[in-house]
């Protein structure tokens, strides 16, 4: 017997899970006796030290390298309400790697989703250009270094800090913000033929109605254009950039793919859930993934990996790989505060910092894997649903995600941080 | 209109995409071309899974396939009205 209090059982939820391996008694829940009228032109955040807007108030413990990682999440650990974002590298790294391992940290700590940072790095030298660089965003940041200390003073003093922050940060206040204020991201993954139909152009939609009202947006996946990139380069607002941006795509093709294939990339690019989802070649899925950007938007420049946007609102490129956590780790560090992610066969992948919404047209991924969406467009493939029909469900989505609500992936705890990694470290 | 089995991107598509679970051969699809909403019949040969292709013309080796109005891979394989298309007769241009 399921015994329910204050809310409804929705029992056409549980219709409509049939089939799945664990059942699970879906819910509605209680309604609200005054529902927002709003008309998604607005969202409460927090206005951070330098002007810029952010979603959520996290208070990070940012490692510099791996080593540090035990001591950042002993100090989350000894801290609740803190977050401590684990990851593989930063030691011996060198020359254009070691620049995009720094823009990485110093963006991810500067980024307004974030309240305030604690640094740790095994020594205070490269500790102190990451603590310098998040200190421009005027935000409270703090470094300690492990060598001298030991593991356990280092958590000691750390955790004295993190604790006067949290309880700080716990005190700010939201505010009312123009729609226009906001930086939304997007990247797709596990794209089938679906995403092309539907969750993609859903994106482009949202980007047509919002690019207008000033927001910024970006997308990426360089080596996911291919089959497109004349599509994309007659996309950027002047000749000169798209001139920019076919040097940069046509130097990933020679520099790295042609140097380091081993037969085709067909078993990487499509990868096998792509094909699984339908999609055949490269050339299918770079048409499907170039939908995201809309009908009406111009990309106004490109952005180096976790570069922060500097030309005004609009929409930006950055050169990315297409994995979706090292691109979604990258976009949040260019200080994007929302992001937006089609999927066709289910990619669960979160942020720790950064939202990620999840949109899928694909009503096989909607039956199967409910709990990883956001956003459901599959009545764009029965007609039943137009694209700016979508588009505006989109929006009301992300500002709801933008006033509090958490998203399917930071309900489940995703919280995937990584780094790019050029070359091996020295 | 009732659900589409089968939704095309352009008129000068040569391939379209299963948009309906379990499809079995000898259906007779309703397709729509999302462009501008025209519709048509056509009878699918085979089993064929959502998201994945069907051809709308008869395809032979060399033949480019076309899909959003763009050329998106060679046939390596041939295809004729209704057949299956995916990597086994379609392959990339590129790498």
């Amino acid at each position: 017997m399921t015994i329910v209090a204050n809310f409804a059982l929705n029992k056409n939820r549980l219709a409509n899970i049939k089939g799945r391996k664990i059942d699970v008694p879906g819910f509605k829940a209680p309604v609200l006796k005054k529902r927002s009228t709003a008309k998604n032109d607005n969202f409460l955040g927090w206005r951070r030290e330098n002007g810029r807007v952010g979603v959520r108030n996290h208070v990070l413990i940012l490692p510099l390298d791996d080593l540090s990682n035990s001591a950042c999440e002993a100090v989350a650990n000894n801290i609740k309400g803190t977050l401590a974002i684990p990851h593989a590298y930063g030691r011996l790294q060198f020359g254009e790697d070691l620049d995009i391992h720094f823009r990485t940290l110093i963006g991810a700590g500067s980024n307004p989703n974030v309240a305030a940072v604690v640094v740790i790095g095994i020594e205070d030298g490269w500790t102190k250009i990451i603590v310098d660089g998040i200190a421009k965003s005027g935000k409270p940041v703090v470094g300690f270094g492990i060598e001298g200390v030991g593991d356990i003073g280092t958590i000691a003093k750390a955790s004295y800090v993190a604790k006067e922050f949290v309880q700080w940060a716990s005190e700010l206040q939201r505010e009312k913000c123009d729609i226009g204020e906001l930086w939304v991201s997007t990247k797709c993954g596990e794209s089938d033929t679906t995403t092309g139909l539907s969750s993609c152009p859903t994106v482009g939609n949202m980007y047509d109605k919002l690019l207008p009202k000033g927001i910024y947006g970006v997308f990426g996946e360089t080596s996911e254009i291919t089959g497109a990139e004349h599509l994309c380069k007659a996309r950027a607002a002047t000749p000169e950039v798209g001139e920019r941006w076919y040097k940069m795509w046509k130097a990933y093709q020679t520099d790295v793919i042609e140097q380091f294939k081993t037969s085709d990339l067909s078993d990487s690019q499509p990868t096998k859930g792509n094909i699984k989802g339908g999609l055949s070649t490269i050339e299918e899925k770079a048409l499907g993934n170039l939908e995201k950007i809309g009908r009406n938007s111009t990309y106004i420049d490109i952005l180096q990996p976790a570069e922060a946007p500097a030309k005004g609102p609009g929409l930006y490129f950055m050169d990315t790989s297409s994995a979706a956590a090292e691109c979604v780790t990258l976009m949040a560090a260019g200080g994007y505060v929302v992001h937006t992610f089609p999927t066709g066969q289910g990619n669960v992948i979160g942020n720790p910092i950064v939202p990620v919404i999840k949109i899928t047209g694909n009503p096989q991924t909607m039956r199967t894997m409910p709990e990883h969406i956001d956003v459901d467009v599959s009545g764009i493939l029965r007609r039943d649903m137009t694209i700016p029909e979508a588009g505006d469900a989109l929006i009301a989505n992300i500002v709801r995600t933008s006033n509090g609500r958490l998203t399917a992936a930071e309900a489940l705890g995703h919280r995937e941080f990584s780094m790019t990694k050029l070359y091996r470290s020295a | 209109m009732s659900a589409p089995h089968l939704l095309v991107h352009e008129r000068e598509d040569n391939v379209g995409v299963v948009v309906v679970e379990g499809l079995k051969a000898g259906t007779k699809m309703l397709c729509v071309v999302t462009h501008d909403n025209s519709s048509f019949e056509l009878t699918a040969n085979a089993d064929v899974p959502i998201g994945h292709k069907v051809a709308l013309k008869n395809l032979k080796v060399g033949d480019t396939a076309i899909k959003y109005g763009q050329d998106i891979g060679k046939m390596v394989g041939a295809a004729k009205v209704g057949d299956y298309v995916h990597v086994h007769n379609l392959k990339t241009k590129r790498w």
